[in-house]
């Protein structure tokens, strides 16, 4: 962070700096910081309710910090909440998630970059005019495919299993990360694809070789995107999978909106955090490579 | 263009790249054209319980158009939709333009601006919807503070549940669109503001009259986005409400999944996904023209 800050200053953009303690610094700088504040008062609220007894958030205020920190909260979140007739918490959403999640992004990414490589270097005939629907495909509304695929996977007994949901999460990841791929590996100078053809590499030999240790930022950018939209995903958990499979956002909505039994707010904000955990924690951590996989995602589609 | 024109094992390298392709082509043919065509001529058929090819014409689509909650599905949307496009513009902008003056801790403001977009929808209704709870949320503060008459319960009120809804929805997405929006901020040429202010151009003047209007493009893709994100707004509204009170959060992408996996009603469903099909049509086939029409892609 503290990185960006200083290249942010040193790179003159934006109108010339004003006088620190300028009326219009005041206005500006106290804007940003009530707009921040709006922004980080929901993580900050589930938070601190998930630090409270009950008997507190029933007589006490959503905003005040817990008087008596406990974390029982959290572990019954991850350990005994009940979806149905589980009773044995988010933990089994977060590793159904967890399997959901290594295989779907291994495999959309290896599929797509190999794709994407394929239409930047060794174009065929008829390959534009599939990329072309492949991008299209990107803006048909899900519910028109939802079923044909409910179809293919009990056709080829997928239905309900975790691998059925990956080869849907690889199905539907396909046309932003070959989109992804394609542009990068056009990028590359096609000197180098020509070097390496003389050299006798083939098709595979430039992939491996010279393609992939290339590209390895764009793989990142690729992961981050992956790893966020997957694991975020309730549509496809909820119709693939049955509940045994669910991933974890579709178990964590079952539990808040359970309509039997007290609502433990408390348990639900515990529970709410720990879904949220994983791309959170992608987010800070990748900072400006999360920027740029979300802006390389929005460039068209 | 082709860089194997005239290798001479130009056969067996595009066979690679041929395999290489086949998951592309398969999803292409077999879940984009064929899923899309399949669930279109399912929509001309009476199926209930499983998909028959017993046509019945467009009975499917005059009982869709005569439901009221098909109805009160299109009218949300309508609404939401409208509102979060100008709301997300005007506050992905607004923002974008306050980071752009040269502050300080620009990447701390943007990291908080940004990270609601990395949480699932479902994680934002359920924060919003403890955060909106008419009995301890922020209702019951204010009320507390000696205000009693105070009323924030958006989500219990048919009338205003959807500004509920889109409370939580801006709160995610426009973080996005600030960051897409700052990116074409800085692609502005500086000099562009030295011109306005040796003309003697206010700022708010001069982002009004010179800087957006600059900007087209960046607003376009930004519109894209946002529209794309609206016809799918689904999870959100499971979260927060899941469509009620009633049926007054009912929107269309709910109410195809309502009918095909819950009433078992497969026409239903079908009918009402080729709806969403032909609204996004309607919306994107104008942009690709105008956009691509006048030269080609690739």
């Amino acid at each position: 962070m503290v990185e960006n800050v200083v290249e942010t200053d040193t790179v003159p953009q934006g109108p010339r700096p004003r006088r620190a303690f300028s009326r219009t610094n005041i206005m500006l700088y106290g804007t940003l910081i009530v707009v921040a504040l709006y922004y980080l008062l929901p993580l900050y609220v589930m938070i601190v309710t998930s630090l409270k007894g009950m008997p507190e958030i029933r007589l006490g205020n959503i905003f005040s910090p817990p008087l008596e920190v406990t974390f029982e909260p959290w572990v019954k979140a991850w350990s005994t909440a009940c979806t149905g007739i589980n009773c044995d918490g988010l933990s089994r959403g977060f590793w159904n998630s967890v399997r959901i999640l290594v295989p779907s992004v291994f495999l959309s990414i290896a599929i797509a970059s190999i794709n994407g490589y394929a239409l930047a270097r060794w174009r065929f005939k008829g390959s534009e005019l599939f990329f072309s629907i492949l991008i299209v495909g990107a803006f048909i509304p899900y519910q028109t495919m939802l079923y044909p695929l409910v179809i293919i996977l009990r056709e080829i007994g997928l239905m309900g299993s975790l691998w059925g949901l990956v080869l849907v999460h690889t199905v539907f990841g396909m046309p932003i990360l070959t989109l992804l791929f394609r542009n990068y590996f056009t990028a590359i100078p096609e000197d180098l694809h020509k070097a390496a053809r003389v050299d006798g590499a083939g098709f595979w030999g430039i992939y491996f070789r010279i393609m992939l240790p290339m590209s390895l930022p764009i793989f990142v950018v690729a992961m981050i995107l992956q790893v966020t939209g997957i694991w975020n995903d309730f549509l496809f958990g909820v119709i693939y999978t049955k509940p045994d499979t669910y991933p974890m956002t579709v178990q964590l909505n079952n539990i808040v909106n359970s309509v039997q039994g007290i609502k433990e707010y408390n348990v639900n904000m515990a529970a709410t955090l720990l879904t949220a955990a994983v791309p959170l924690l992608l987010y800070f951590v990748s900072g400006k490579l999360f920027v740029r996989g979300i802006a390389a995602g929005a460039v068209k589609g | 263009m082709p860089t194997d024109a005239k290798r001479p094992l130009r056969i067996f390298n595009n066979l690679s790249a041929k395999i290489a392709s086949i998951p592309m082509i398969l999803t292409v043919l077999v879940v984009f054209v064929g899923g899309t065509a399949w669930t279109v001529v399912h929509s001309f058929t009476k199926s209930k319980l499983l998909p028959k090819l017993n046509f019945v014409g467009l009975d499917q689509y005059e009982r869709l158009w005569s439901t009221r909650r098909w109805l009160v599905s299109i009218e949300n949307l309508a609404l939401y939709g409208l509102l979060s496009l100008v709301f997300t513009l005007i506050i992905g902008f607004f923002l974008a333009a306050l980071l752009d003056r040269k502050i300080r801790g620009e990447a701390v403001f943007r990291t908080i601006f940004l990270y609601p977009f990395a949480l699932s929808f479902i994680v934002t209704g359920l924060a919003w919807q403890w955060i909106l709870n008419p009995d301890l949320g922020v209702q019951q503060v204010v009320r507390d503070l000696g205000w009693a008459s105070f009323e924030l319960n958006p989500l219990n009120n048919p009338d205003t549940v959807m500004y509920g809804i889109l409370v939580a929805g801006l709160w995610q997405g426009t973080g996005l669109i600030m960051v897409i929006m700052l990116a074409g901020l800085r692609g502005i040429d500086e000099d562009i503001w030295k011109a306005a202010r040796v003309d003697g151009i206010g700022t708010a003047k001069t982002y009004l009259k010179i800087i957006i209007p600059m900007m087209r493009p960046v607003f376009v893709t930004a519109l894209v986005l946002i529209a794309s994100g609206i016809i799918k707004l689904y999870d959100l509204v499971v979260a927060l409400t899941n469509g009620g009170p009633g049926l007054s959060s009912e929107v269309p992408a709910k109410y195809v999944i309502n009918y095909m996996f819950r009433a078992q009603n497969l026409g239903q469903g079908f009918a009402a996904s080729t709806m969403m099909l032909v609204s996004v049509a309607i919306i994107l086939i104008p942009w690709a023209y105008l956009e691509f029409g006048g030269r080609k892609r690739g």
